[in-house]
């Protein structure tokens, strides 16, 4: 037990700070694991033979990144984007593996290795690319958005990857794989479902779990999770999300199937489903960690032995591979007219190797289509085509960018800027009325509530609405908080929403916050947390409630209006020190000797506001269509 | 005889009408009028969001539209030009399309504080109130409107006292009366430079 404690926080604790350093340095937080790795690993040799039982265990986190790709994956994104998709990432893919296959064939490698390594190299790093874009505000350019799609395909092609290369497999590496496992006496057989079974059953085995992921996940997934959302437990849900990707994985791996393949649709089923954005905050995390753990296994399991003695094929090769995919992609450019700089940005920010790379290296060693050595190598060139990603982004900004300064500010014209998307937090009627209005006026909304009940409701009439706590960083996260103009605040209890109000204004400055309050108190508290408007629940409607009541007593609805009017008025004149007296409140008491007697005034205020227009000698005071005086004629004549 | 009755339209505008002396007795006169459908504006839209349909279908219904409103700076008070902007759209009421005012007949009836003689070139006013009111006798022209002269009560804020408020109300009555049995003198009635002084002889038998 103590040795892994020591061997956690080892890890823990190289994570915790190399990933910092790393984006510190623009270098992302992939290679920041990768450094952690290499340094626990071959530089002082912390860790050693367990990193490869550790790597298997970190492989799960590929899967749950599987899951949360298929998630992101809503079926009418996909088709919205199917030309540039289809046409721009597959053209990537095939050009990019058809050269490098080719090269690797012509230097003497067999072709299914050769094949392999060129589907692996095919594939460039989205985490280092989609931060990279997001840092340097690059995501909504042209070349950014064409680089997304590239980056999407690929992700998805990663799928039938996993599936095509065991069928790549080399006899001899089987066979030595075989061997080994005979030695070690066959006690450690794998469980499966399908071990001995004749082909067409096979068939019929796998396709039956395809089909209890699908119809399981569409029909049957909900009723789970409404189940369990009603008890309001969060880690309870947790649970269920990751008993759910365990699950799948578990019944994937019993077939015979990739478990990343099983998640990964699952995933798709589930993009649709108001509990998407929970799912992704609850697994995100976990995946996270994993991953991280992943890279790190990596980073320590590189060989500065190998590197010491294959320096020239591993920087010929990395040379090769991103001269390689650069050229692709400015050809692609140059088809689909991606202009100017974007044409250069497209092409330098997709031209390394990615995190996908290590996984699939694995995976292929593990299935014996790569020899280890080779893999080995490989791998030092995914690792520094990645750690030289950064310099091209500095290449781009200091070399490319300011030869086409006089283009660009043609182009800044057609760039319309979106009005963004308003998040609604807590779907009661009051957030209900908000979201109704906003959409009616063709404002992007995604609603967030942590009553299932409301949610469900909303679905029912098409409005985009999600399960889970609004006040929890990670769900916003998910929802778009970050690219997001707005936040709406309309959750019924009044601390969390000062809370939310506090943690957004704070995190990110720039998204306005609009809250509702439930009275003066809360008013208060809310605009010092912040919040960029906030309105009193009841104001409007006892305002309008009151001038009506006036209406049917016998004013005329006009003036009704206008007193309406004055009343706001005197409130909003009281407003600002009525706030400022509330804060200087003293310890004790809730509302300061001060605080009362300004609102004692505002009350007197207000009743003399009223009073004056009544129809006697004070009319002459009130404002607002006053007549002249009745011998005003005769006034002027005497001046004249 | 009265389905060959006209029908009259009053939309009235007064924006403080607890202190109306002469504006709100006739506009009661016009409620009580059998012949006439009398709409306070700012009653009905008191936060100036006009029903532009609703408004249409009036003028629609009806052949003789009057303006009552006391003259604020030599023009109506606010509701009023909103009402116009909204309403007279084009294709309803000017344009290729636009007809449905044609033939109709338009009035103005107004109170101002400034006596007969300061409307005048001499007077401080420097211009009758006709002139004064030529943007909507260009906009009855426009929209194929015969323009009655303005019908107006003069030193409106001294008329209680001087009791001239009754008698002013009184013509109203005939005047309403004369317009929906289309006994008025047309011709005559739009060339005067106010209708009121001799309002009698524009009745015909
Ligand atoms: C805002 C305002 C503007 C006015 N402008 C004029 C004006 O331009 N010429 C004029 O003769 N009287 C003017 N008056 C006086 C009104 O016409 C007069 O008060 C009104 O006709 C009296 O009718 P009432 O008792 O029904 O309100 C103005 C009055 C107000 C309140």
């Amino acid at each position: 037990m103590t040795a892994y404690f020591i061997q956690a926080f080892i890890y823990l604790c190289a994570a915790v700070i190399a990933v910092p350093l790393a984006k510190r340095f623009g270098l992302g937080s992939v290679l920041g694991y990768l450094m952690a790795g290499v340094v626990i690993g071959p530089i002082i040799g912390l860790v050693g033979s367990e990193t490869n039982t550790l790597q298997h265990f970190a492989e799960f986190g590929v899967v749950m990144m599987l899951f949360l790709v298929g998630l992101e994956l809503e079926p009418r994104m996909l088709w919205d984007m199917r030309n540039k998709l289809i046409g721009l990432g597959g053209l990537q893919i095939g050009g990019t593996t058809a050269i490098i296959t080719a090269a690797g064939i012509y230097f003497g490698l067999s072709w299914s290795i050769a094949l392999t390594v060129g589907l692996i190299f095919a594939l460039s790093s989205t985490a280092i690319v989609l931060q990279t874009f997001n840092e340097k505000a690059l995501s909504k350019t042209e070349g950014g958005k064409n680089a997304f799609s590239v980056l999407l395909f690929q992700d998805i092609a990663v799928i039938p990857m996993l599936a095509l290369i065991p069928l790549l497999a080399l006899p001899e590496l089987v066979e030595q794989a075989q061997a080994a496992v005979g030695q070690a006496a066959q006690q450690h057989e794998e469980l499966s479902l399908v071990a001995g079974l004749p082909g067409w059953a096979y068939g019929i085995v796998v396709m039956l779990a395809i089909a209890a992921v699908v119809v399981g996940g569409h029909y049957l997934s909900r009723p789970l999770f409404r189940y369990v959302a009603s008890s309001g437990l969060r880690e309870i849900f947790t649970a269920t999300a990751l008993m759910l990707v365990i699950g799948i994985a578990a019944l994937m791996s019993l077939v015979g199937l990739s478990p990343a393949l099983g998640t990964f649709l699952a995933g798709v089923v589930l993009a649709n489903s108001e509990f998407r954005h929970e799912l992704e905050s609850n697994i995100e995390p976990f995946k996270g960690l994993l991953l991280g753990l992943f890279f790190i296994t990596v980073g320590a399991g590189i060989d500065f032995g190998v590197l010491a003695s294959n320096v020239g094929p591993v920087l010929g090769i990395t040379a090769g591979v991103m001269l390689v995919k650069a050229l692709v992609l400015f050809v692609l450019a140059l088809i689909f007219r991606i202009k100017n700089s974007d044409r250069w940005l497209f092409a330098l920010s997709l031209a390394q190797a990615g995190e996908f790379g290590f996984v699939l290296l694995s995976y292929t060693v593990q299935n014996h289509v790569i020899p280890t050595d080779l893999a080995q190598i490989l791998s030092l060139v995914v690792a520094l085509s990645m750690f030289l990603t950064p310099g091209l982004f500095i290449f781009f900004d200091k070399v490319i960018v300011p030869r086409f300064e006089h283009f660009e500010n043609d182009r800044e014209a057609d760039e319309i800027t979106e009005n963004g998307t308003v998040i609604i937090a807590g779907i009661g009627r009051f957030g209900q009325m908000v979201n109704r209005f906003l959409r009616a006026n063709k404002i992007d909304t995604v609603v967030l509530d942590h009553q299932i009940s409301q949610v469900e409701n909303l679905k029912k009439i098409n409005v985009k609405s999600f399960y889970g706590d609004a006040t929890q960083p990670d769900l916003l996260h998910t929802a778009g908080i970050e690219d997001a103009t707005m936040l709406v605040i309309a959750i019924d209890n009044n601390e969390r929403a000062v809370e939310l109000t506090k943690y957004v204004k704070h995190t990110y400055p720039k998204v306005k916050v609009f809250a509702r309050a439930f009275d003066r108190g809360h008013h208060f508290e809310l605009k010092h947390a912040g919040a960029d408007f906030i309105i009193s629940e009841t104001y409007h409607s006892a305002l309008e409630l009151g001038k009506e009541a006036l209406i049917s007593l016998g004013v005329h609805p006009f003036k009704a209006e206008q007193k309406k009017a004055t009343l706001r008025e005197l409130e909003l004149c009281y407003k600002d020190s009525l706030f400022e007296s509330w804060k200087k409140k003293t310890e004790d008491s809730k509302y300061s000797a001060h605080f009362r007697e300004l609102f004692i005034e505002l009350e007197t205020a207000i009743a003399k506001a009223m009073k004056s227009d009544h129809f006697d000698e004070q009319a002459r005071v009130e404002r607002g269509w006053t007549p002249p005086p009745k011998d005003y004629e005769k006034r002027m004549n005497r001046d004249e | 005889m009265s389905e060959d009755k006209k029908k009259i339209l009053v939309l009235f505008a007064h924006p403080s009408q607890e202190r109306s002396e002469v504006n709100k007795p006739l506009f009661t006169a016009c409620q009580q009028h059998g012949d006439v459908t009398a709409i306070d504006l700012y009653r009905e839209y008191p936060t100036f969001h006009i029903d532009i349909d609703k408004e249409q279908q009036r003028l629609i219904e009806h052949d003789v539209i009057i303006f009552l409103f006391p003259l604020y700076w030599y023009s109506t008070p606010a509701i009023l030009k909103q009402w116009q902007d909204l309403v007279l759209e084009y294709g309803f009421a000017y344009g290729a399309n636009g007809h449905a005012l044609q033939g109709k007949t338009f009035l103005c009836a107004v109170t101002a504080g400034g006596s007969e003689a300061a409307y005048q070139k001499e007077g401080y006013n420097h211009f009758s109130i006709r002139e004064l009111l030529h943007p909507l006798e260009q906009t009855a022209s426009l929209t194929g409107m015969i323009y009655l002269a303005p019908f107006v009560l003069f030193s409106a804020r001294s008329a209680v006292e001087e009791d001239r408020v009754n008698a002013h109300i009184e013509s109203l009555r005939h005047l309403l009366t004369a317009l929906a049995n289309d006994t008025l003198d047309v011709e005559t009635a739009s060339s005067l430079p106010v209708l009121n002084t001799n309002l009698s002889n524009l009745f015909n038998a």
